[in-house]
């Protein structure tokens, strides 16, 4: 039989699937803290400490608050689709962090189980797949508010990342000719025998490029022209309150969560341990602890990237619409076509036993 | 048109060069501006817990003292009322009956003493109209009320608490800076 699914198999992505909703949920929801701690001492301020130890239960109140509060569905709203918007948002949010390899693999129960949800052979257009999904929610929840403002909001988010995805996509053209694969497992497999093995070091431009569309990607300062709160009273999610504005703005938290996680995966080794040799380390101390330290590696330069996020989101101030129409088709697209002509003239010339 | 001052700049309007354009350098040192805000002493206090100390000089809530022995110094002879440049200050006053000795220094005390905070202006001429010693501006302000009544403040609210039976209490609203003569 070709796929042999056993209960075992089952159980264990089922865990696994429960483990990583769960832990990108916490994750997000102490994004929220850590934007508005960032924000704060960024700002001379100090940010919330009151609830709990250095406030550390803020996001808790903050949830709880976001339930309490009375859901308002606008009279001349189209109810079903305006609250499928959220949803949607929720929902493509959630379902990147399917193919992204946590860690290499555990030991239990007799079993190496694989700390990464599915191994689909095209695991990076999947991501793509999804995250480009991302913008339905956007669009259907703006559109469905039957309100001019959100109804901006809504188009400019969906024109936007259009036209970052199309740069985004042929940066990533230049990394898979070097990669060879779509896998995302493959590819950290391929970046875990040197630090200078990461992908960083062979496209730092393709890098640039990408991480410019992911911050567009996630609506993100400088490019959260959506939302834009002085202009449109907050964008797409202007009629919404209570959980479904939650959704929306947790699904920007989880989003930006993941396409961290695609980006410490693709450029930055994925859950390589720097200058630690990972066979000699399963040996002393087994292969479990090591699966935890390589998550724990994850999840640190996950981390790095959403401080990077918050960091520039406190810097740098909003495009103006054409000049972030300019910076993504004039500016971009023709640097990532370059960077893919290059990488693709290298990798021949290499081919053909051009040494340099 | 001739310049008014020297201090006039011209402005250049050259086009930016290809590395201004590119604004990665202006991001990256905006970036480390910001960077540089993260170890910066923040001015802000975490309130409740810790409170900025009032200047040796400021004028609060008003305190009606007690001598030693905790009898009252007022005498109600009005020098304070007539002082007050907000008139917000009313008094009665009332003879010392026998077996009072303890509770007032002299014969005659104020047997009503109301100031009405709302009027009160703060400026501690009371404090120097009083010959008794009686009457002294605290380091603490009127906290918040639902109602202009709650800002009436009577004897009870006004009165330093006994300086023997509690001591704790007195010497917290004598404060630190009061140097009772």
């Amino acid at each position: 039989m070709l796929l042999s699914i056993g209960l075992p198999l089952i159980i264990e992505k089922l865990v696994l699937i429960v483990v990583v909703v769960m832990s990108s949920l916490v994750i997000a929801m102490y994004a929220t803290f850590a934007e508005r701690k960032v924000a704060a001492i960024m700002q001379d301020r100090r940010g919330p400490n009151r609830a709990g130890p250095f406030g550390l239960l803020q996001p808790l109140a903050d949830g709880l608050k976001l339930f309490f509060k009375e859901e308002i569905i606008p009279n001349l709203s189209s109810k079903f689709l305006f609250i499928l918007g959220p949803c949607l948002a929720m929902l493509t949010a959630m379902m990147t962090g399917a193919v992204i390899p946590w860690g290499d693999k555990v030991h239990f129960f007799g079993r190496d189980i694989s700390l990464q949800i599915a191994d689909v052979n095209i695991g990076i257009l999947y991501v793509f797949g999804v995250v480009s999904m991302g913008v339905y929610g956007i669009m259907i929840g703006s559109w469905a508010s039957n309100n001019k403002f959100s109804l901006m909001g809504g188009l400019r988010a969906a024109s936007q990342i259009i036209s970052y995805e199309l740069a985004m996509g042929i940066a990533l053209i230049a990394l898979l000719m070097t990669t060879g694969t779509l896998s995302l497992k493959e590819i950290v497999q391929q970046q875990q025998e040197h630090w200078y093995s990461w992908n960083i070091i062979k496209q730092p431009l393709g890098f640039l490029i990408f991480l410019i569309c992911a911050f567009a990607e996630c609506n993100r300062t400088p490019f959260d022209l959506p939302e834009a709160e002085n202009e449109l009273i907050g964008g797409y999610h202007t009629e919404y309150s209570s959980m479904k504005l939650g959704f929306f703005l947790f699904a920007e938290y989880i989003n930006m969560f993941l396409s961290s996680s695609v980006m410490v995966s693709l450029f930055f080794g994925g859950y390589d341990i720097p200058f630690v040799n990972d066979a000699s380390l399963a040996e002393s101390i087994g292969t479990n602890w090591v699966a935890l330290i390589h998550s724990g590696v994850f999840l640190f330069k996950a981390a790095c990237f959403l401080f990077l996020f918050m960091w520039v989101r406190w810097t740098i101030p909003r495009f103006r619409y054409d000049q972030l129409m300019n910076l993504g088709w004039k500016i971009l697209i023709p640097l990532a076509l370059i960077n893919m002509l290059a990488t693709g003239a290298f990798i021949l010339l290499q081919q053909n036993n051009w040494h340099f | 048109m001739q310049a008014l001052t020297n201090r006039a700049q011209q402005v250049e309007r050259k086009p930016m060069s290809l590395l201004e354009r590119a604004y990665l350098p202006a991001i990256f040192r905006g970036m480390a501006i910001t960077f540089g805000h993260m170890f910066k002493k923040r001015p802000t206090i975490n309130y409740p817990e810790v409170t900025r100390p009032f200047s040796p000089v400021f004028r609060g809530l008003h305190i009606l003292n007690r001598d030693e022995e905790g009898r009252e110094n007022c005498t109600a002879c009005g020098l304070c009322a007539v002082a007050c440049p907000a008139e917000a200050i009313t008094m009665e006053a009332a003879e010392r009956s026998a077996g009072e000795e303890n509770l007032y220094r002299e014969e005659k005390y104020a047997a009503k003493y109301e100031i009405n905070m709302l009027r009160c202006i703060f400026c501690g001429l009371c404090e120097e109209a009083c010959p008794k010693d009686a009457i002294y501006l605290s380091e603490t302000f009127a906290p918040a009320n639902f109602q202009r009544k709650g800002f009436i403040y009577g004897k009870d609210d006004l009165l330093i608490p006994h300086p023997i039976t509690e001591p704790e209490a007195h010497a917290k609203a004598k404060g630190g800076r009061v140097s009772l003569k």
